[in-house]
């Protein structure tokens, strides 16, 4: 699961270049650029696979962690 | 009188900042890690809400809206969609881990992790300068847009008063720019000098709120009153239709630009006041909010904003008077024309949220990195007790407010152009930050090496850009008949990365000690 996260987030970065809608001005419900509403939805997804990385890759053993003996 | 109605609303504003200060410091502890790292007490939201306010700066509101009014709605993809993905990777791949050994080995600075990593004492002092330095014009951005900001939204408040009357009907009778950032720069000196990092984090969870919540009503208000209609759906599709095509597409925008745009976000991973933030974290976990939550934040702030902007484009603003020739004023402009002085003196807080939950960062970090990776490495930190060194943070805060303050009077206009090369050094810095944290190879002649050739490239650009005065200066690489433009930050992310491994592998590596302590 730790790598389909990982491929996931490289997935994202591939798809926010977005050439697809590059010329498009087709308004999404009628008042929203195509444009934008895509990279909303990027925004949106990013915050989903961000959700499963803490869910399938969060690294527990930093809770560990001591304070300094100073 | 209408205009002082904005300005009332604004004193409140900043009133109600220095309580919340005042009553961070109630809690105060007294010892140096409370006040320069909250004690590691601060939860999930707060984290969120202070890293989110802390890299949304004045160009959140105020700038998004000016990019999209002359660049069109690709501005939200090149900026705020890639800062979703990218922030949030910093947080997760360089916070989590920093927090971790900062929290270990007792670091309150970035300083302090890269001198103990490298078991180099010089490294620091070569990224001191170069970190402050990079600093400094993001807080000079910080103090005179909030001059500016205050000077346009009151003008009219003091008609009558002959200092106030600058001969420009925008400004005039408005309170100056010397004064209204002043009063900013005294507020923030106020809450971050009692309230330390706990005070900050405070403050930038409240202003993180008000400016998100000013900009959602903003955005509604504004479309009831262009638009025209009855309903906000139909308000938005007539906006929506009036929109420009070369505004609600990205035809005029070039493609290799955005993409190498990316890389520009990197530059969270290199903050100096981010690396403070992350350290006032609670436990590992505490990560996980802000991780999820920022890019869903952003798209909350950016959204709005965007639409508004290329709303101006369409034709359905009244004139007169004609819309401002500055596009970081078409904001202020539509709110003063289309609104009333009440939403204008919250907008005009929300404007200045933004702009503070930054500039109190960067004060603390910067009298932090003063005081520990100067005085105390130097005078040896068990020279001080807690206390004193409290006040030696403090009194470096009070000097680098009346620096920066003073720097701001000289109203340098080509520091608003520093701010994506500023972006650019720290983003240029991430190979060193990722390697330190990753890679065991990473040697100490390595990290010079990425640095000065960092310095080098970065100079060698910025001199092209003639210091920034081009401001869509691009290097443009030339493959067949095709030529393809190249932010800058490209080039000098590249030649810091080679020149970081190249050297790395070539000469000695650290002591199994070192290694140990970091990869144990």
């Amino acid at each position: 699961m730790n790598y389909v996260v990982w491929i996931l987030i490289v997935v994202l970065l591939v798809l926010h270049q977005d050439n697809w809608n590059w010329d498009s001005d087709y308004l999404v419900f009628g008042f929203m650029p195509i444009g934008l509403f895509y990279h909303a939805c990027i925004s949106i997804a990013a915050g989903v696979v961000w959700f499963m990385s803490t869910k399938f890759c969060w690294p527990d053993e930093m809770e560990a962690t001591e304070e300094p003996t100073t | 009188m209408t205009p002082l109605v904005t300005l009332i609303i604004i004193c409140v504003y900043l009133g109600l900042l220095l309580t919340l200060g005042m009553l961070a410091s109630r809690l105060f502890t007294g010892t140096k890690t409370d006040y320069q790292l909250a004690s590691h007490s601060i939860g999930p939201f707060l984290l969120l809400m202070s890293l989110f306010g802390t890299t949304m700066t004045a160009f959140a509101l105020v700038g998004s809206s000016g990019e999209a009014y002359k660049e069109g709605i690709g501005v939200y993809g090149m900026l705020a969609s890639s800062s979703g993905i990218i922030h949030s990777l910093c947080f997760f791949v360089i916070g989590v881990k920093l927090w971790s050994l900062g929290k270990k080995n007792g670091y309150s600075t970035q300083i302090q992790f890269f001198r103990d990593r490298l078991d180099s004492d010089g490294i620091g002092l070569l990224l001191f300068p170069i970190l402050v330095g990079l600093v400094i014009p993001y807080l000079l951005i910080g103090v005179i847009s909030s001059g500016v900001v205050i000077q346009s939204m009151t003008a009219g408040a003091f008609p009558n008063v002959e200092a106030f009357n600058t001969g420009v009907p925008a400004t005039a009778g408005g309170v100056p720019k010397w004064l209204g950032a002043l009063v900013v720069c005294i507020v923030v000196l106020i809450y971050v000098f009692f309230g330390g990092m706990r005070g900050t984090a405070w403050a930038n969870a409240f202003q993180t709120l008000i400016f998100m919540v000013l900009g959602v009503v903003t955005f509604c208000v504004i479309a009831f009153k262009l638009g025209g209609q009855d309903s906000l759906l139909a308000n938005l599709q007539e906006l929506g239709r009036n929109i420009p095509e070369d505004k609600a597409t990205r035809v005029d925008m070039s493609r290799t630009k955005f993409f190498t745009y990316l890389l520009v976000p990197l530059s969270v991973g290199m903050f100096p006041h981010l690396f403070q933030h992350w350290l006032t974290a609670k436990s590992a976990k505490t990560f996980k909010v802000p991780v999820v939550m920022h890019p869903i934040f952003i798209m909350i702030v950016w959204v709005p904003c965007v639409l508004i902007g290329v709303w101006a484009t369409t034709g359905l603003v009244p004139t007169p008077p004609p819309l401002p020739s500055n596009p970081n004023a078409i904001l202020p402009f539509l709110v003063k024309r289309l609104t009333d002085p009440v939403l204008g003196g919250f907008l005009t807080a929300g404007i200045l949220a933004a702009i503070m939950s930054s500039l109190d960062s960067q004060f603390l970090c910067i009298g932090t990195m003063f005081s520990n990776d100067i005085v105390g490495h130097y005078a040896g930190h068990d020279r001080y007790d807690d206390r004193t060194q409290v006040y030696i943070t403090r009194g470096f805060i009070i000097g680098i407010v009346a620096v920066t303050y003073a720097l701001s009077r000289a109203e340098p206009r080509s520091v608003f152009a520093l701010g994506i090369w500023c972006f650019s050094g720290f983003a240029s810095l991430f190979p060193l930050v990722f390697a330190a944290l990753y890679w065991r190879g990473l040697t100490k002649a390595g990290a010079y090496a990425s640095v000065l050739t960092t310095i080098a490239t970065w100079f060698y650009l910025f001199r092209q850009s003639e210091y920034g005065v081009n401001r869509t200066y691009t290097l443009e690489v030339t493959l067949g008949s095709a030529t393809y433009e190249l932010m800058p930050v490209a080039a000098i992310f590249a030649a810091s990365t080679v020149a970081l491994l190249v050297v790395s592998l070539v000469t000695p590596k650290p002591s199994e000690a070192t290694l140990a302590k970091f990869f144990g």
